[in-house]
Parts: C-alpha cells; structure tokens; sequence
C-alpha cells in the first residue's frame, strides 16, 4: 500500500501532482491510501512513493474543475474517489459525461455542496471591527462551513475587500489578508471578537425590513439553513419577530383608517393641479391636454401621446398614420425608420422638415407584445374618431394653407372618405374643414414594399412632395 | 426589546411633539420600516468589478442573498430610504403625506457610512436608495444622484447600487443617475392607469411609462459605439426594474399579465415586481386592509417567467381561465396544458424545443438536456427523471418510448390529479 500524505493547504495542487506521477506508473487505485492532518494515514507499513512512469496521462479541464471543487468537500475518500476517476478517465474518455454512471454522478453531488456551501460562505460570514494601529483598517471573523472550503472561499473576500486587512478564522484554519497577501495558518481556538456597534445597527434594520404581514419562514429556512445561525447577529431576533407578529398585524387591523394630519390637506392643495378642461385657446395649451388623453384604450398600453412636431404657423401640415415603436418611445412623431425616409424625400424636394407641422392622424402607438417585440397595428374606425378632435384643434391653431395626408388612414381622418388609396394619390381633395388636402403614400408603405416596386413609390411621395411646394409657393 | 421603529400605533403622536434630534438607529428603524413594502432585492448581471486596483468592494455575475427575513424575502441590499416625509398622497403607502407615521431624513452622509460599514462587514452586496417626495421631484432626484455618486467617486465603491427613479425628474438628473448606478427602476404602482389616477393621483401614468421609455433609450445609445470605436459611457448595466402592487384594485391577472408584457416588450425590463397588497399601519380607508394575497403573487410570478423564458404569451396564460385570473390550486404551465389538451401528449423524441418548454414538469434546463441527449438515442423515461424532469406532472402530457399515457391524457379527473384536496370544512 502507498501512502500519499497532503498538506493542510495547497491539499489540490498536492494531489494533482501526486495522482499524475501514480497514474504515469498505472498504479491501480486500490494500492493507494490518501492521508491529511486532520486524517492522517496509517504512517507505519507504507510503501514509498514509486517513480512516475512513462504512460501517459490526460485529464480534461472540465475533470480539473470538477476534482478542484470535490477536493474541498469533507468526505475522507474524495481523493481516492478522485484517483479512480482520473484512472478511468485513461481508458473511458467519456464515462464524466454519461448521466447514468454512479461515480460521475458521486462526485458532482459532492461538488454540488462544495459549491454551495462556499456560496454560504460568502454571504454569511460576518466581519467585527478589530482595533488597528496601521493605516488600514482591521476586520475578523468566525466562520463554520460544512466542508473544508476555506482556501476556495477566500479569493472573493480578497478581491471585494481589498483596501483592508482581515482574518476569517475556521474550525478548518485561519485565512489572514494582510497588505493585500493571503495567508494561511493551522487552526486556532475560537477567537473573542469584539463587540461591533455596526453590529447592533445591522440588528435594527433586519427587524424593520421584515413585514410581519406576509410570515413565510420555509423560504427563509432553505437559504439561510438554521446550522448557519449561530454565527449570526441577526438571526438571534427571528424568534421574537414571529412571536410578535401577529400582535402587530391584528395591531393594523384594529387601528383601522386614521385622521390625516392638518398639514396633509394643505400641502396636496399647494401641489395637486387639477387639469384645465376647458377649451383650450392655444396650440401648446391643446398639446398639454392631449397629453393626458383618454379618449380610447390606446392610451393604457402605449407610452405617451405623440403630439405634432415643427412650426405651428406653418403653411403647410403633413399628417400620417400614428407613431410607431421610435415615435412612442421618443414622444416625437416621424423618428423612426420611416420619418427617415420621409426628411430626406422632404429635403430632395426642398421643404425644410422644421418649416412644416408634422403630426399623425392618431396620437398614440397601438401594437401587439409579441416574444421581446411590440407589433404595429394599424388603429381602426373608433381610433380615428377619437383623436380627429385633437387633429382638428391642431389645424384650427396651425392654419396651414396645404395638408399633405400620408396614406389611407390620414386620408380618411381629413376627409372623411374610405375609398382605395391608389387612385387617389397625387391628387387634391376638400379637406372636412374645407382646406386642400393633398394626397400622398406613406413612407412606411415605401420601406415595406418589394425592391423592384420601391423606387417607383418614392418617386411618387417626392413627385407630391414638388408638387406641394410649387402649390405652397403660388 | 426588538429594535422597532415606533411606527405603529402612535396616531395620537403630533408632528411638533416629535421634533427631538433622532440617533442615527432611530432613522434607520424608521427609514428601512417605510422602505420594506419593494419586493426587489436582486444584485445581479452587473459589470465584473473589483477592489483590488483600488475602492472597495466587488461586483458582477450573481448576486448574494446575505440573510433572508421570516417574511421569506432575501436581503441582499441595505433597502432604506432617503427621507420618508412625501409631499404625494398616494393611498396604498405608509408614507404618504396623510399617513401619521413618523417622519425621519438621513444626511447623504449618514447613507454612505450606514452602505459603507454594513458592506465592510459582509453584510449587504450594496444599496438600494428610494425616497419620499420632499419639495420636489428634482430635489429628490438630485439628493439621491449626490449620494450614489459621493460612493462612486469619493469612496471608490465597486459595489452595486440601485436607485429608485422619480418620474418628473428632469432627463440630466437620470442621466446622471445611471452613469452611478448599476439598476435604476421606476414603479408603475398599479397594473391599470385608472388604478393610478384614483390611489396616486399626484403620479400620471404616461409620465411613469415615458421615464421608463427614456431609460431605455438611454441604455440602448449607451450601447452603440460611436463612428470613431468610443464606447459612451455605461448607463444602468443591470437594466431597469418596476414594481406593480396585486390586490389593492379589481384588476384580473390577465390585465397584469398584459401590462408586463407591454412593460417588457415596450421599456426591455429586467423584471417586473409583483407586491401582494399588505396591510399597513395607519392605512388610508380608500384601501380596505387584507392579508395579503400571496399564493396570487407566486402564480403571477411563475406565468411572468413563462412570458419570458418559455414562449408564452400574456394572453393564452390569462386565457386558460374563464375569470381571467390564475388558478391558485394549480401552477399556470399546468393549467394552460389542463386547458389545451389537443396539443398533448408531447412525443418526446420528435417535438420541438418550443412544445417541450410547454410541457409541465420540464424546465428550461431539462429541455436543454433532453435536446442534448436526443442526439445520442432514444430518451426514457428514468432517462427523464434523471435530467431533473418532474414527471408525476409530465406524466400525462408525453409519450416516450417506454411510456405512453393512454386515455389520462384526456381524462376528466386530470386536474383534480394535481390540484390539493379541498379543505374539509369543519363539522363543529
């Protein structure tokens, strides 16, 4: 029998080296005995350590990180498990990756608890103050894990707890950063730490956080296991806190409704606007109002009521359908792809896109959430009439000499007619209040078409366009 | 002697009579008590950061739950307030300005020490900053941004840091906000804008929805790198949040499940909050005081994880269910597969990942790994329960090769297979 003997820390790295030299000689499993201070092996009728032989020997990365967790786990026979692993692995390749092999499924239940319980080192070891002379502060603590994973567990505390020194002492050992160095030591008596303030602080805000209202003790009991509690200053109030619970809900029950304090009324007079209704007299006072519109259910799933855009003594007033994903978000309307391509036909035809009033027929977004995506739909009949009112109190402060309708929908909402767009684009219609009407696509229309029918369709909004400033400049 | 707040049960207490200089326990008994009623903790899905180039503290990957209260809710971030005076009067809060609770204010600098000696402790994974209304949202706004950027810039603070969002606030203070914090979140209060105007009406729906459109866009132009290969600077990495209170008005879950999809698709949040409607001290009488409903929100909770990672849509969930509510007796998978059984059972070994998400008892997880083990041969049935399947729930909704479940498919005693017994009532 061999006998290999591992250090307190730096437990992995001994193995890894000692389980290669034993593989290259294929020592079979069952002729070694793994020993650690804490279980040392039998010191008397061992073999020594043969020479490595010359087979060779592999080990995946994802078996290195298994093993590393595994070595941390308290069971004394992880690194015999862990030999006859690495031995197999030399002639079954692939025996870590079938679910139904017992060793395999062995070793990641233990490296399962590893993992977790590191976890529950990081979140539960709790630092005292120490007194320090130097110029960085000085933190301890008292910890107790399930499984020798102090070594594992400390390069979170050095990398998040850089700018002061601390200790966390172990039944396992003793960590120590000092100057930004880790070092360990054998295990110690439990240390006296002093008492904290902090400590009494934290105290106080996890009994004030709790809603006694909703008692749902299993959820704290599976994350935060009672054998953590003892090291914990919080968990000392549990007890009390759900004693005293039901007291304080009743407590609520009974005091019921209370009298506001005389300061309330005033101070929600000073600051609660009620909302001018009335008529409005101007452009911005119609723009205010619209905001708070809810005239239709569009307003419950879109962000914002897209008002119009530009110059509000503009001669001419370009109307499209409602705002789409950009226009919502942005609360500006023609911003997206489509307002794109309606800036640039607008500046190949010499109309400056801040000299006109840009709106929509409807004001607000409406689509469909499909998976991660808003879908546009087309607003209906009832939409159109809703928002006509805003439309047309847009018109009566803007004025325009000429109305540029984008598309069917803004057609309809200016002249009240449904027919079929095509014929009638190009073309010059009496508006419902009695203003031209110009009728053109709409750029959208334009970006969804196929490539070969496209340009045609762009060249018809630009020939409108001409056409429009011509009209605008007789 | 629990280290309460006195904030129950002193209605009689005057506002002047309590003027006495506050220790700085008092204020944190006080402003962590009015802080309690927001569910989110999480500190998660940040930029990788650490201390050892300077600063203190760490960040990135998953969050760490530090101690869980008996309330079942996991305290990862010191949750407090900045102040809880509240010029609103919105009816569900305690800190509403007609609520009689007392009032406290911590000095920035009494949050950064309070984040700092917690976080130096191991204690928390960072702060989470809300406050009260006082004077105005701009003020508020202002006061929070100073205090997240007194740890940012002055301590070197690398841990995580969420800021509570007031709408109204102006677009440079949230810019601001979110070059120092890692999530920002503003609160949509309740699923119906109705709702909103009657129990919060000094906040106006469309004015929270377009905060929560400029963050968006803020993240998304954060994203995009310049013509010249600049990266802008990071603006919220861990995205942004909302919270939505169940229960305090008639809205079905199938009206909030349509809101979070709409907040989902519309604002890319991370998560939306579910808060079951609690009980108060010194409730307002809009409100009536109910236990809270809180099997409703963990079936609101796992239909908002089947929006977002397994293909369902607001509608068919709220569909399964002629009320337009969940079935508390049962999870929502199982009752939308209860309700569309046409589409079952499921054969394993041919369906697509969509239809294997929609079966119950299979996870996210375990559908990754029957697709992985579908490539080396048939998958069975002990094959299933060991990739983590539940199959006392699947059992009903697929075919394997060695198993098929006849007629229970269609069965008329299905759901009662799953749901629990009714309560007996008592005879005396």
């Amino acid at each position: 029998m061999i006998r290999v003997e591992l250090p307190r820390f730096g437990r992995f790295a001994a193995w890894r080296d000692a389980a290669r030299s034993l593989a290259s000689a294929r020592i079979p499993a069952g002729d070694v005995a793994w020993g650690d201070p804490d279980a040392p092996a039998d010191l008397f009728g061992a073999d020594p350590m043969p020479a490595p032989g010359d087979a060779p020997v592999t080990a995946s990365r994802d078996f290195l990180d298994l093993a590393r967790q595994v070595a941390h786990h308290s069971d004394p026979e992880r690194f015999a498990l862990l030999y006859s692993a690495l031995m197999r692995l030399q002639v079954e390749r692939g025996f870590l990756s079938n679910p139904a092999d017992p060793l395999q499924d062995r070793l990641n239940r233990m490296a399962k608890y590893v993992r977790r319980d590191i976890h529950k080192m990081h979140a539960f070891v709790r630092f005292h103050e120490l007194p320090s002379d130097g110029p960085r502060r000085s933190f301890g603590a008292w910890f107790e894990p399930e499984h020798p994973i102090l070594e594992a567990g400390v390069p979170f505390f050095a990398k998040r707890f850089a700018d002061m020194d601390w200790l966390i002492a172990t039944p396992e050992g003793i960590a120590r950063f000092t100057g930004g160095q880790v070092a360990f030591d054998a295990p110690a008596a439990r240390p006296d730490l002093p008492d904290d303030a902090s400590h009494g602080l934290w105290q106080t805000y996890f009994a004030n956080i709790f809603n006694p209202a909703r008692i749902k003790t299993n959820a704290m009991r599976s994350e935060m296991p009672m054998k953590y509690w003892k090291n914990l200053p919080e968990t000392r109030l549990i007890p009390e806190m759900l004693n005293d619970a039901p007291r304080r809900v009743q407590a609520m029950a009974d005091a019921g409704a209370s009298i506001a304090p005389a300061r309330a009324a005033r101070v929600t007079a000073r600051i609660r606007q009620l909302p001018d209704e009335g008529m409005p007299q101007s452009l911005g006072q119609a723009g205010e109002q619209a905001a708070r519109c809810t005239r239709c259910e569009l307003c419950h799933a879109a962000t914002q009521t897209v008002w119009g855009q530009g110059d509000p003594q503009a001669e001419l007033m370009i109307v499209g359908e409602a705002p789409g994903d950009h226009e919502d978000l942005q609360g500006k309307p023609f911003v997206g792809p489509a307002g794109q391509l309606l800036r640039d036909t607008m500046g190949q035809a010499g109309i400056d896109p801040d000299r006109a009033w840009l709106t929509n027929a409807v004001k607000h977004f409406r689509f469909q959430p499909r998976g991660k995506r808003r879908l546009h739909q087309n607003p209906d009949g009832g939409h159109i009439e809703h928002c006509r009112w805003w439309l047309d109190l847009e018109r009566r402060f803007v004025q325009p000499r000429l109305t540029l309708a984008l598309g069917a929908t803004a057609a309809r909402a200016l002249t009240g007619s449904k027919a079929a767009l095509t014929p009638r684009r190009g073309g010059v219609e009496p508006g419902l209040d009695g203003g031209p009407v110009l009728i053109s696509w709409h750029p959208s229309l334009i970006l969804r078409l196929p490539p070969d029918r496209a340009p045609a369709a762009r060249a018809e909004l630009l020939a409108d366009l001409q056409t429009a400033r011509q009209m605008l400049a007789a | 002697m629990l280290p309460f707040a006195a904030v129950e049960g002193n209605a009689s207490g005057t506002y002047l009579g309590r003027m006495v200089t506050k220790t700085l326990q008092d204020k944190l008994a006080i402003l962590s008590d009015a802080a309690k009623y927001d569910a989110s903790c999480a500190s998660s899905g940040t930029t990788k950061r650490d201390s050892r180039a300077g600063g203190i503290g760490s960040a990135g990957g998953s969050g760490i739950c530090h101690a869980y209260t008996p309330d079942g809710r996991c305290i990862s971030l010191l949750k407090i307030l900045m102040t809880n005076f509240c010029i609103y009067d919105c009816a569900y809060c305690i800190n509403r300005v007609s609520s009689n609770v007392e009032r406290a204010r911590f000095s920035p600098e009494e949050v950064v020490t309070l984040t700092l000696e917690f976080y130096r402790r191991n204690m928390i994974e960072g702060l989470f900053l809300s406050s009260g209304i006082i004077r105005s949202p701009d003020q508020t706004m202002g006061d929070i941004v100073r205090i997240a950027k007194m740890l940012r810039v002055d301590h070197g603070f690398k841990g995580y840091i969420h800021l509570k969002t007031i709408p109204d606030a102006s677009p440079e203070l949230v810019a601001e906000a979110g070059l120092y914090a890692d999530r920002l979140s503003v609160n949509i209060e309740l699923p119906q804008d109705d709702s909103i105007r009657r129990l919060a009406p000094e906040k106006r729906p469309e004015t929270i929805r377009a905060t929560m459109a400029d963050l968006r866009l803020s993240r998304d132009a954060a994203k995009e790198k310049s013509f010249t290969g600049k990266r802008p600077p990071r603006f919220a990495p861990a995205g942004q949040s909302t919270q939505m209170i169940v229960g305090a008005d008639q809205a079905s879950d199938r009206d909030i499940l349509r809101t979070s999809a709409n907040l989902y698709t519309g604002y890319r949040l991370k998560r939306v909050y579910y808060s079951a409607f609690s009980p108060i001290p010194d409730a307002s009488k809009v409100l009536p005081l109910i236990k809270p409903p809180l099997m409703r929100e963990h079936r609101l909770y796992q239909a908002d994880w089947l929006m977002r990672f397994y293909g369902f849509e607001a509608e068919e969930i709220g569909a399964a269910h002629p009320s337009g509510n969940l079935d508390l007796a049962i999870d929502p998978k199982l009752a939308w597969a209860l309700a569309n059984r046409a589409h079952f059972p499921v054969d394993v070994t041919r369906a697509t990942r969509e239809m294997l998400l929609r079966v119950p008892g299979f996870g996210t997880k375990t559908v990754q790994r029957i697709l992985a083990a579908r490539r080396n041969g048939a998958v069975r049935y002990g094959d299933l329960l060991r990739m983590g399947a539940i199959m006392s729930k699947a059992q009903p909704f697929v075919t394997l090769t060695d198993w098929h479940p006849g007629a229970l498919t269609d069965s008329d005693g299905l759901r009662a297979r799953f749901a629990p017994a009714p309560e007996q009532l008592s005879l005396f």
